[in-house]
């Protein structure tokens, strides 16, 4: 039988679940007899070039090329799991959804203390941009997400846990301590 | 106002630990608490400002814009609104023009919505200026607005007969009605005041403690920790002060017990906070009461200044050298997750009502860091009769794990709602036919109020106590007529979102994340994922710090094991996902601010 293929990719999110992945320590190398990497940030891949099995997907949607990568990762993956608060919860990117997404780009660009240069008064606009959404969205607001993996980040133990029990089939053990990160 | 707060803040010795007490008298004198008295505060107190900020906007009843001459607080919990709190809260907003959280222009009236204020057996009611008024309709709320036009005094617009018991009393004057239905050992008239003082002087603390220990007394609270082990916690704790607090922040809806232990017999419970002090070696006893009830303020101060002249309060008790106790009342300031014991403790400290972590546990590390206990209303009531007849005579009450009585409170759709002290071991049934309400009429019963769970007929035979269905008391009928989902989770759901202290990530954000799922459910759009969610997310609530957080799912999960029918009803049976997202609508707003046209 060939190895389950995993996918990975870190979308409104600040890596930091990508790095719980590699804080493993050396069971990567037990991992990598495990499971097959295609698209993911740790070895580069930049496009699906096959059908996978698990994608993990870090960070929410706060723009549009997000939305994109994420909707690809579905069609892409059999089962999408979140990583961490900002993949669940939208995470700390969320505390913009308070506040207009006018108002944030107007004080980003235009009148916060530390805007310097900016005399004609340009909000980035180049068509090569994504486009800001109105809010950070949770990524199971966006597609159908199968599990969610919380913490900020997820322990590596957790993350090696799960990834384990979806590749072999067995019930994952999620005891109290495991879950309680705040 | 300046030199007014000056007094304010001598009257407690410049104690900052009393800075609850301080926010209180002063949001009571001038109705709201503006910036620069908040300012001299923290300057008198010599705080800084954020922290006394942070204490005054945790707390319902404390406001920093003015709230009216006449403040209306309308209840707005589950039982309310079955009651007709609808069409009340309606009137209220028609008659005086305005919505709820907003004052009039005329700076007159000022109209909010409240928590559950322990009057569920009297709902629809309201809280104005400290005054509660039960049985709204709104008829008598156009007699009280147009009262409030002419300027009437809170008590001259009491136009019914005055409450049972001491409601009616010089010091309440209330309409509340005690709607005591049951009377049982503790609740029992006969009761002595000072007995049980005398003899305990004549025991030894131990011999106390062992008497609590033998009739296996659990707190009443709900979370039903032994007494008698708690006592011994603190007792054995070092610690050159020792602490007894009473909790009487009854927060929970649907609970209402300990205000009619408080009208009715507040010696009983004095006496039995004296007890836990002599038992654990404390001199200080704080009943900390939720501010809802601060209309029992002047009767319960008179009762404790009786017991001092009759010196079952003070120094050297009853002549016992070195027997030193004496209580005084803390109140809250609208709070559910005070009733929290070490949110509660952090409260009464004069800081935000915020949960500790706990190990240490309050009998180690309590108030002022010092070995604390905390007991339930009713604890206290029952620890006297314990005492005064013995372990073994409590053990005759109730059943193997549940000892002794239980105060019930009952509400909802029966004949006999109010407060009915019980043995443990009756089945829901049993209840449900002495409250005078029929099974077949019955769709549900909410034990133990929100934080507890729904059950159904099929579980009506259930028995009341620690080994089956735990309660701290709470029972709400639910007849055929209501919709569970949105007239109950709904509303309870609500509750907790009001109330998360926000300390804990899981619960200042599931409990919404949840209610939005059971909003789009209700709105016809949900799909079986949404059911799959919130059984997944209503167990990483359980990662909280406290009970609040940790049952915060409750309502739902409950509700989906128990009614799952209700909820796949209204799902869509052919979609496996819908999240009502567009992506073209998401980019509107930023696309319109940045002069670009969505490229996809």
């Amino acid at each position: 039988m060939s190895k389950p293929i995993v996918a990975t990719t870190s979308l409104a999110g600040c890596f930091g679940c990508h790095m719980s992945v590699l804080d493993i320590d050396e069971r990567i190398l037990e991992l990598i007899e495990l499971v097959e990497f295609n698209k993911s940030p740790i070895n580069d891949i930049k496009k699906f070039t096959k059908k996978c099995d698990i994608g993990l997907i870090e960070g929410g949607c706060c723009n549009s090329e997000n939305v994109h990568v994420l909707r690809d990762f579905r069609e892409h993956c059999k089962i999408l799991v979140s990583v961490g608060e900002c993949a669940i919860m939208g995470g700390l990117p969320a505390m913009r959804n308070g506040i207009p997404i006018r108002e944030c780009l107007e004080e980003a660009y235009l009148n916060g203390p530390t805007v310097v240069g900016n005399e004609e008064g340009i909000i980035p606009n180049d068509p090569e941009l994504p486009m800001l959404l109105d809010k950070v969205y949770p990524c199971h607001e966006i597609v159908k997400i199968d599990y969610f993996l919380p913490g900020c980040p997820p322990r590596a133990d957790l993350i090696w846990e799960a990834l384990v029990a979806l590749v072999t089939g067995d019930e994952m053990k999620l005891p109290y301590e495991v879950l309680k990160f705040d | 106002m300046k030199t007014g707060v000056q007094k304010i803040v001598e009257k407690y010795g410049k104690d900052k630990t009393r800075l609850m007490d301080i926010l209180i008298d002063v949001q009571t004198e001038y109705g709201y608490i503006p910036h620069e008295i908040t300012v001299q505060i923290a300057e008198d107190l010599g705080m800084s400002e954020v922290d006394v900020d942070q204490t005054i906007s945790f707390y319902h009843f404390f406001s920093q814009k003015p709230t009216g001459k006449y403040h209306i607080f309308l209840n707005n919990s589950a039982v309310a609104n079955m009651m007709g709190r609808a069409e009340v809260a309606h009137t209220f907003m028609k008659e005086l023009g305005i919505r709820f959280g907003e004052v009039t222009s005329d700076g007159l009236v000022g109209l909010f919505d409240t928590s559950c204020i322990g009057m569920n057996d009297q709902e629809p009611a309201a809280i104005i200026n400290n005054q509660i008024f039960t049985r709204l309709t709104p008829f008598r709320v156009k007699e009280i607005v147009r009262d409030i036009r002419e300027g009437k005094s809170i008590h001259d617009m009491v136009v019914a007969d005055y409450g049972d018991g001491q409601n009616s009393s010089d010091l309440i004057k209330s309409v509340v009605a005690n709607n005591i239905r049951k009377i049982g050992p503790i609740l029992e008239r006969n009761f002595k005041p000072g007995q049980v003082i005398e003899k305990i002087t004549k025991m030894t603390p131990e011999q106390v403690i062992d008497e609590v220990k033998k009739s296996n007394m659990r707190g009443r609270g709900g979370a039903g920790f032994p007494t008698g082990m708690k006592w011994e916690f603190c007792r054995n704790a070092a610690g050159p002060k020792k602490y007894i607090f009473c909790n009487a922040d009854e927060g929970e809806p649907g609970t209402f017990k300990d205000r009619v232990i408080l009208t009715e017999r507040a010696r009983l419970l004095f006496e039995g906070m004296v007890i836990a002090g002599y038992a654990v070696g404390a001199d200080e006893g704080i009943l900390y009461l939720r501010h809802e009830y601060k209309y029992l303020q002047a009767y319960l101060e008179s009762i404790l200044k009786v017991a001092r002249e009759a010196n079952y309060l003070g120094k050297n008790i009853l002549g016992k050298k070195g027997f030193n106790f004496d209580i005084r009342i803390q109140f809250g300031a609208g709070a559910y997750v005070c009733g929290e014991e070490s949110a509660l403790i952090e409260s009464a400290e004069g800081k935000r009502g915020e949960p500790r972590d706990r190990p240490p546990f309050p009998v180690e590390k309590g108030y002022l860091d010092m070995p604390t206990v905390v007991n339930n209303v009713e604890t206290l009531c029952a620890v006297v009769k314990v005492v005064l007849n013995g372990g073994d005579w409590y053990k005759s009450f109730g059943t193997t794990e549940s000892t002794g009585t239980k105060l019930l409170s009952v509400s909802g759709d029966c004949k006999f709602p109010g407060v009915y002290e019980v043995v443990w071991g009756f089945s829901v049934n049993d209840i449900l036919d002495m409250v005078g309400a029929h099974a077949e009429d019955v769709q549900a019963v909410q034990v133990g109020g929100p934080s507890g769970a729904i059950i159904g007929p099929n579980e009506f035979n259930r028995i009341l106590g620690y080994e089956d269905l735990a309660t701290g008391g709470s029972l709400i009928i639910i007849g055929h007529n209501r919709d569970i989902l949105s007239d109950i989770v709904l509303n309870f759901m609500e509750f907790f979102i009001d109330e998360s202290c926000g300390s804990c990530s899981t619960c200042r954000i599931l409990p919404t994340l949840l209610r939005n799922k059971l909003l789009k459910i209700l709105d016809a759009r949900g799909v079986k994922q949404d059911i799959d969610d919130i059984v997944a997310w209503g167990k990483i609530l359980k990662a909280s710090r406290c009970g609040l957080g940790q049952t915060a799912a409750n309502p739902m999960l409950s509700s989906l094991k128990n009614f799952r029918h209700l909820y796949e009803k209204k799902i869509q049976k052919n979609k496996e996902y819908d999240s009502g997202f567009d992506l073209g609508q998401a980019v509107k707003e930023s696309c319109e601010a940045t002069g670009r046209v969505p490229n996809f």
